[in-house]
């Protein structure tokens, strides 16, 4: 069922929600979270049916915040808030507004958001697009115990990537880290399956895609080796390659879906890799509410550290000697250090990759 | 540098989103043609693979005597997970899956067949890597148990070598009284060592019955009442809807007692009542669940404690049901219970004097499976005796199935201006509160299996104990009396109602 309520404000969309599940017959609610996805009209359609989806999985209350563009001094003087209350089949397995914002309030959103979030119930921010350079200090984004962003979606990833990494918060995620868990647990699976040394690693996947850093800086960070990057057509991610005293180890994913293990010594595998869809991805997230330490440990390796150290290495495999070089002086960096230069430069370079986001 | 010497410098404690993947492995399922295999093993493998949890190269090896190549058997499977899996189907999982699977043809006895299993395993190994780590699932007949198992041990398909592992895996009934089920440990436990066997009770996978522990132990809000100060009995049911239906040959001379309680209901009964583990390893889990089991006392008047029961001829939720001694293939003379109802108490401090009332039947009211806590009236009461008449006792009810969820009872004024009192419920389900998708319980036990995680299997131990509780009731049924006769879709017969009522209680409806 749904509700249109125009010009209007938070205390009565909550009593429009009141109404709505007490005419469906349902007034328990079950709902463990108040997810808030903070969109353009652009983008709200495609947000919404993936937070839809995944609230089969999460039952939650869903808040579509539309910051609508005025476009003229009227428009940006007449200041409206209008609703849209969905319930029951129409809104998955939870409930859903979806609130468009006009004119001053657009700046006010958490003013809006605040006394519809449910009672202590977590709270997760979700920018499809446009995410705040600082999710944490962004008004909505301080409601929230998880903030999600997605850096794939950004015109210059990589740039977006670095600027993440400078104000991350405990409780920030980003999509382009979710995407990669299937990849970093059949990783993790082939060496429960080996023993053996890593010496280096390589990662290869499509230009501009910020899982390719992030798989590679979380290689570094962990096995402490230097991570080479390259590019390919893609789809994403195609394929990363360990080198260790037991033989190179591989998974290569070509289309998109169904990948090959293989590892010396051992027959071929096929491994099911398939890209997975938004709604799967957001439903990852709001598994666990707890900040993703790992997540944070790879995020500030820090893009520059790992160019840095791939360079110290020949594209070609090599003996393990000049690695012991390069991992025993990396625990002696402070690990802001590589993340301190870039961060001085992102500014700059994040003006242009809102701009064209925004378009 | 990443020196790894067994600990995966990938893995990490912290990074929560990595699942666990089972070790390179497969699983050979015997009698792979039936029901249980169809309905709930093959779509359980697919469901794993879906969710990313099989390792790659996972094999499947299906053994069954009926004429069918690769092919034919990679249709079946295919049916199978079209039909039955939870999880949508995905053509690039099925890709990787189809690669490990296998059929093999034969009888139990032909050592051909066994010498055929052997060389496809070693097939596997090389084709598939799965490193001579296989779990045996026998989804077989008990009278067929000793003979896999002999021909298993004969081929040399037990043996574990250079640190590959061999699991066997088999589902209840162990046995149909003590002597018989050691007679089966004894047989198992020669070809496959105690920590190799993983009993299957598939109601220990599932995510309500695990839940019990995280409701009693994770909160502090349950556990201080959880005892003889608070709680007056306990009522374990699992009722059933349907008859025997073509398991007669099976079900005649087993009865619902030996089939349901000495199992399901008694681990219901250990998880409910045992004292807190020291932490959540199979050992320590073990170690209370035998403790409770062993205190576990059948009360002295078993005429006055237990009741069994047929089901007559009747109408069952809209359709006419035949009753038990009419079934095609049932002696009209057989005395088998297809309802048991038993009065259990607990010798130990927390529980002395608290009744624990188990009942489990066919052709009952619905499908249902529950345990209800139900709590002892105030002391004392403010209020007039006409505005509590209504008033029941307080209960908190574990749904296990269908509708999974935990229910608390309790008293409620009635808007208006009187002050009358009446029962109502809060309600959690897990439907409502978590995903819609819980994992079944065979795509759990089956990933601990691989796993080697035996948590959720009951041990030896536990076997002997329960069939210690059952023996002297079956023992005393055979001895004196026939099963009393119930109605299709009543619940149970008078003599259970009488038997609570002479305590002073009822059963719930549940």
């Amino acid at each position: 069922m749904k509700t249109d309520l125009t010009d209007t404000t938070s205390s009565k969309i909550n009593k429009a929600l009141v109404l709505g599940r007490r005419a469906i017959g349902t007034p328990a609610v079950g709902m463990v979270l108040t997810l808030v996805i903070v969109t353009d009209e652009e983008n709200a359609y495609d947000a919404l049916k993936a937070a839809n989806e995944a609230s089969r999985e999460h039952p939650s209350r869903t808040l579509v915040v539309i910051k609508r563009v005025s476009r003229s001094p009227r428009d940006r003087a007449n200041t409206r808030l209008d609703a849209e209350v969905r319930l029951g089949a129409d809104a998955g397995s939870g409930e859903t507004v979806v609130l468009r914002l006009y004119g001053e309030v657009v700046d006010q959103a958490q003013s809006v958001v605040l006394p519809l979030l449910l009672p202590d119930a977590p709270v997760v921010v979700w920018w499809p697009v446009n995410a705040p350079t600082d999710p944490a200090n962004d008004p909505l984004g301080a409601l929230a115990q998880r903030r999600v962003t997605d850096t794939y979606a950004a015109e210059q990833p990589i740039e977006e990537l670095t600027a993440r990494a400078d104000t991350y918060t405990p409780g920030d995620t980003d999509l382009s880290w979710t995407r990669i868990t299937p990849w970093r647990s059949m990783l993790a699976a082939a060496l429960d399956q080996v023993h053996c040394t890593v010496t280096s690693a390589d990662v290869e996947g499509e230009e501009f895609n910020p899982s390719v850093e992030l798989l590679a800086m979380w290689l570094a960070e962990r096995l402490k080796v230097p991570v080479r990057r390259s590019r390919s057509a893609g789809p994403g991610l195609t394929s990363v390659r360990l080198e260790t005293s037991a033989g190179p180890i591989v998974l290569d994913r070509p289309d998109g879906s169904l990948a090959t293990l293989s590892i010396e010594g051992q027959p071929h595998r096929a491994v099911a890799l398939k890209r997975r869809e938004t709604s799967e991805l957001i439903a990852e997230e709001l598994r666990r509410l707890d900040p993703d330490d790992t997540y944070a440990a790879a995020l500030r390796f820090g893009l520059e550290r790992l160019d840095e150290e791939a360079a110290t290495v020949a594209p070609a495999p090599v003996d393990p000697a000049p690695d012991v070089t390069a991992a025993d002086a990396a625990p002696a960096e402070s690990p802001e250090e590589p993340s301190a230069e870039p961060g001085k430069k992102a500014p700059a370079k994040k003006a242009p990759a809102k701009k064209a986001a925004a378009k | 540098m990443s020196t790894v010497d067994g600990a995966n410098p990938l893995r990490d404690a912290a990074d929560r989103r990595l699942p666990r993947i089972a070790g390179p492995s497969g699983l050979v399922i015997f009698g792979v043609t039936g029901d249980l295999s169809r309905k709930k093993l093959m779509p359980a493998v697919y469901d794993l693979a879906n969710r990313g949890l099989l390792p790659p190269g996972f094999s499947l090896v299906g053994f069954a005597r009926r004429e069918w190549q690769d092919e034919d058997f990679a249709q079946e499977v295919h049916d199978a997970v079209k039909q039955h899996a939870r999880t949508p189907f995905r053509e690039e999982v099925w890709q990787q899956l189809i690669q490990g699977m296998r059929f093999v043809q034969g009888d139990f006895d032909s050592d051909e067949a066994f010498e055929q299993l052997k060389d496809t395993i070693q097939e596997l190994d090389k084709a598939q890597g799965t490193g001579g780590n296989f779990a045996f699932y026998l989804s077989v007949p008990p009278k067929f148990f000793p003979l896999v198992v002999q021909q298993l041990k004969k081929h040399g398909l037990a043996d574990q070598k250079n640190g590959s592992w061999r699991r066997a895996v088999i589902e209840k009934p162990f046995g149909h009284d003590l002597a018989s089920a050691k007679e089966l440990n004894e047989v198992v436990h020669e070809v496959f060592p105690p920590e190799a066997v993983f009993r299957i009770d598939h109601y220990l996978g599932k995510e309500t019955v695990q839940n019990i522990l995280a409701l009693r132990f994770a909160n502090t809000l349950f556990e201080p009442i959880w005892n003889r100060s608070y709680v007056d009995h306990v009522q374990i049911t699992m009722a059933e809807d349907i008859g025997i239906g073509g398991r007669a040959g099976y079900y005649d001379g087993i009865g619902a007692a030996r089939d349901v309680i000495q199992n399901h209901l008694l681990q219901l009964l250990a998880l409910t009542a045992m004292e807190e583990p020291a932490s959540f390893d199979a050992d320590a889990l073990a170690a209370e669940k035998t403790k409770v089991l062993g205190a576990v006392r059948l009360p002295k008047d078993l005429a006055k404690s237990t009741v069994r029961g047929q089901y007559a001829a009747g109408w069952q939720g809209g359709a006419k049901a035949v009753g038990y001694l009419q079934e095609e293939g049932i002696d009209p003379q057989s005395k088998t219970d297809t309802y048991a109802a038993v009065k259990l108490e607990i010798d130990n401090r927390r529980w002395a004097g608290v009744p624990f009332y188990l009942r489990t039947g066919k052709r009952l009211g619905r499908r249902v499976t529950e345990i209800a806590v139900v709590f002892q009236r105030a002391p004392h009461s403010p209020f007039d005796h006409t505005s509590t008449e209504e008033l029941g006792r307080n209960a908190i009810v574990i749904r296990v199935q269908p509708d999974e969820g935990v229910t608390v009872r309790f008293g409620s004024k009635v808007p208006g201006t009187q002050m009358e009192i009446r029962d109502v419920s809060m309600d959690f389900a897990y439907g409502e509160s978590f995903t819609e998708s819980s994992p079944e319980a065979y795509e759990r036990l089956i990933l601990d299996v691989l796993l080697g995680d035996s948590n959720l299997f009951p041990r030896v131990e536990e076997v002997e104990l329960s069939w210690k509780i059952l023996d002297p009731i079956e023992r005393y049924w055979d001895e004196h009396g026939k099963p009393a006769q119930y109605e299709s879709g009543t619940w149970g017969p008078v003599e259970a109602d009488e038997m609570l009522a002479r305590d002073g209680r009822s059963w719930r409806r549940p």
